[in-house]
């Protein structure tokens, strides 16, 4: 029975896709899309998800099921309603409590409107323009604004995400469906290896995890070596702040099997791995499920599609170690040893893993390689700058109102992102500072806010690209505790094999520390710029070199800050315990009391309507009063 | 540096050593490459990595017991100490930090009197803090065993504990 379903022919995809458009865009009865990725997950879409299939029994009209994340995290869960010649409506903030009454209302067609984050003009990916936009007949709801006209998503454009949130992604036909595994068949039967290397090199895509290295060049270097050669994707995303890879995981993994068949095909390799990092057990879950389907389509194993071409990807877990991002750490820790990084006088692509020649890419690196072959080279590099081509995942968190994964061309100003995607700042505070590229990058302050984004500018202001982490911040953000913050982070993660790093990060956070502390002195900033050089020229592999970025950079852009702290004792931001305190401003306080309900410590006591009286023996400095005034009656000084 | 195991912190676990078999043999063939994807195996049987486990690990793989446990204190995963019941991972990403993770891993740290790292006196709960689940949009996060919780507060701390036994 196997043998029936094994793919063949570009005409056999052709017909599955066929078949599951259906289900994808024209379904019997009504489709209910649930976002369950980890983060709709801790939103509350499980509750929504078993709540709906518990009251409403499938198979009367009405299909329940699950999606990857659609990317518009601060609006989660979301939910997807639509029939066949009818509207594809988003909900948002669909709770447990809400999902009855969303389904029953577009079931009834009054549709919630509240509820509503729009309704989408054209639900096709990138790889189906040829097809008929299923939505071309259907008359809109009106006053309801597209999806594609709301400030988050007007400027994105999805290649990596392309069917994250439209596709169940435990259902392999539906990635059929939406134009996957045509590019792989197309290149299996009728591209030479040379030929997708050119391809890809000619598009421009650089490395999405934050080296930038142009993935043609890669690739021809390591199908040039002899011998075994593997393709390894590294999903060990460590930064704090990014998740794209995870949801790309957890909300499209067929679209990381695709590229990394595809390369395994331009390399010459048979065996790939995928290295995806333990804290992210659900990705784990999909990749496994994605990986059988495959195989039982015969689309990995030996002789694909009755080729001479076999390929095999098999999962390892990290566990619990930033460093192993590293390529040589990655694949030392592959081979089950400790993750240590080693110098690279000799690259990965000659001799990487087991000692063999090693292909490595990310997740979004890979995402978009199927995408370029059915696209062409040219389509790719039409978008972005010079040397930056195609988009980038950014996630986008911190103080920003609308987070979330965008997916923008590159060369897009960081206004544009902060301001027009993510909405600006919330609660009407003042933007201070952008992090991006992770502990590696740097912080970019505001006077750069008209920068394009791609690999160069970014390098210039002393940040990097990284892995598309954006965290914004705001007048609270304390820029020293950031910096002591990611120095904290990276001296729990070197590895201790070489001094500079080792050392010299301890060094740094102790001074960052004492500052912090009020016990700054006079030269501890030019002591850090010192330190931070030396590590920069010394260190082993990139998470040391690039270890002092985050310092270099707030000492660079906001050098009062730091002088704040040692000079005048003092945390503008009112972040570093030592260094400030709360009070009440009489004047503004309405006596409203919600501040003494809320603290811990009983140390703020008042009568109803008269200003309050904080007792600062009894203060903690926990911020709850703080957070919880609506009149800005809490200051810090 | 952690201790493999002091007897005395800890009363002494039940090795399966038919189940560790399996594990070993059955499920990864005795790979020495799977070794850090065994060790996880061992540790979600126990909870954490009993040094008896260790021992037999490493006979049986026939890797000396000093790789094993320089893999160990390698990975943060790990434990060689048996952590409680229920696993409060803290978020302290940068997203969760910029928005007051420190302050919420205070509080917990107040309520249960524990430090991070710690496991309370009657074995209930382990606080572990963690750099980044991913769930950047909804920091700070805090997630007990399976749970995830999203844009929590330090006030609300104390009702999401409350729920485990």
């Amino acid at each position: 029975m196997q043998g029936e379903r094994k793919i063949q022919s570009v005409e056999d995809v052709e017909k599955i896709q066929q078949k599951y458009s259906k289900q994808l865009y024209y379904p019997d009865g009504i489709k209910v899309n649930i976002g369950m990725a980890s983060c709709g997950i801790a939103a509350g879409a499980k509750a929504s998800l078993e709540k709906a299939l518990k009251e409403l029994p499938q198979g009367n009209g009405t299909q329940i099921c699950q999606t990857g994340c659609i990317g518009f995290c601060e609006e989660e869960p979301l939910v997807e309603i639509f029939a066949a010649g009818r509207p594809r409506v988003i909900y948002r903030h669909i709770t447990e409590n809400k999902i009855l009454d969303a389904i029953q209302g577009y079931i009834q067609g009054n549709y919630n409107k509240k509820w509503i984050l729009g309704q989408m003009r054209d639900p096709r990916s990138l790889l189906e323009g040829n097809s008929e936009n299923p939505l071309s007949e259907v008359k809109p709801l009106e006053k309801i604004p597209f999806l594609e006209d709301i400030p988050f998503y007007n400027k994105q454009i999805k290649i990596a995400l392309r069917n994250c949130g439209y596709i169940d992604p435990d259902c392999i036909e539906e990635y059929i469906a939406r134009g996957g595994y045509r590019a792989f068949m197309r290149a299996l039967s009728q591209m030479q290896p040379a030929e997708l290397i050119n391809t890809i090199k000619e598009s421009g895509l650089r490395g999405r995890g934050g080296g930038g290295f142009l993935t043609g060049v890669k690739w021809e270097t390591c199908a040039k070596q002899s011998g075994e050669r593997y393709i390894i994707c590294n999903a060990d995303e460590g930064d704090p702040g990014a998740y794209m890879d995870r949801s790309i995981l957890e909300g499209d993994p067929h679209s990381i099997l695709e590229g990394m068949l595809i390369a395994g095909l331009a390399i010459g390799s048979n065996q790939g791995f995928i290295y995806v990092r333990h804290e992210y057990p659900l990705a784990v879950k999909r990749l496994i499920t994605a990986i059988k389907q495959t195989e039982s389509y015969g689309l990995l194993g030996e002789n694909i599609a009755g080729s001479d071409f076999s390929f095999h990807i098999k999962i390892s877990t990290g566990a619990g170690a930033f460093v192993c991002g590293e390529s040589t750490a990655l694949m030392a820790s592959l081979e089950g040893n400790v993750g240590r990084p080693r110098a690279k006088y000799v690259h990965t692509v000659e001799k990487g893993f087991r000692n063999m020649p090693s292909n490595l890419n990310n997740v979004e690196t890979y995402a978009n390689v199927p995408v370029i072959l059915s696209r062409g080279a040219a389509w790719h590099a039409s978008m972005g700058t010079e040397n930056s081509k195609g988009t980038k995942v950014f996630s986008l968190v911190g103080k920003i109102k609308n987070t979330g994964l965008v997916e923008v061309p590159m060369g897009i100003s960081l206004k544009d992102i902060v301001f027009t995607v993510g909405g600006g700042i919330p609660k009407k505070k003042k933007f201070k500072a952008v992090q991006t590229g992770g502990p590696s990058g740097g912080c970019i302050p505001e006077k750069y806010l008209n920068l394009s984004v791609d690999y160069q500018e970014l390098a210039k202001v002393g940040s990097i690209m990284g892995s598309g982490g954006m965290i914004v911040m705001d007048q609270d953000t304390c820029m020293v505790d950031v910096a002591r913050y990611f120095l904290d982070f990276l001296k729990g993660e070197s590895c201790g094999q070489c001094t500079p790093c080792r050392e010299g990060i301890k060094q740094m956070l102790n001074i960052l520390t004492d500052i912090c502390q009020g016990n700054g002195k006079e030269g501890d900033i030019e002591l850090l710029e010192e330190l931070g050089d030396m590590i920069q020229k010394f260190s082993l592999c990139g998470l040391g070199t690039s270890a002092p970025n985050p310092v270099l950079t707030t000492i660079r852009y906001f050098r009062e800050e730091y002088e704040a702290h040692i000079k005048d004792k003092r945390c503008p931001a009112g972040v570093c315990k030592a260094l400030f305190h709360y009070e009440i401003d009489e004047e503004t306080c309405t006596g409203c009391h919600l501040c003494a309900i809320k603290c811990p410590q009983e140390a703020i006591t008042g009568e109803k309507k008269e200003p309050h009286q904080l007792d600062q023996s009894k203060c903690i400095k926990c911020g709850i009063c703080y957070d919880a005034c609506k009149f800005d009656a809490i200051v810090v000084k | 540096m952690e201790q493999v195991g002091s007897a005395s912190s800890h009363q002494a676990v039940e090795i399966d050593y038919m189940e560790l078999d399996k594990i070993i043999e059955e499920q990864f063939h005795r790979d020495k490459e799977k070794l850090i994807m065994i060790l996880q195996e061992i540790q979600w049987k126990y909870n954490y990595l009993p040094q008896a486990s260790l021992i037999y690990l490493s006979e049986k793989m026939g890797v000396p017991i000093s790789k094993i446990f320089g893999v160990v204190t390698f990975y943060s995963t790990f434990s060689l100490q048996p952590r409680g019941k229920h696993i409060i991972s803290v978020c302290l990403g940068t997203a969760c930090h910029v928005r007051g993770a420190e302050k919420v891993r205070e509080r917990i740290e107040e309520t249960l009197n524990i430090r991070d790292g710690q496991t309370t006196e009657d074995m209930r709960f382990t606080l572990e803090s963690v750099r980044c689940l991913g769930c950047c949009s909804l920091g700070p996060v805090v997630r007990v065993d399976d749970d995830i919780y999203g844009r929590i507060t330090s006030d609300m701390t104390g009702k999401i504990l409350e729920k485990y036994n």
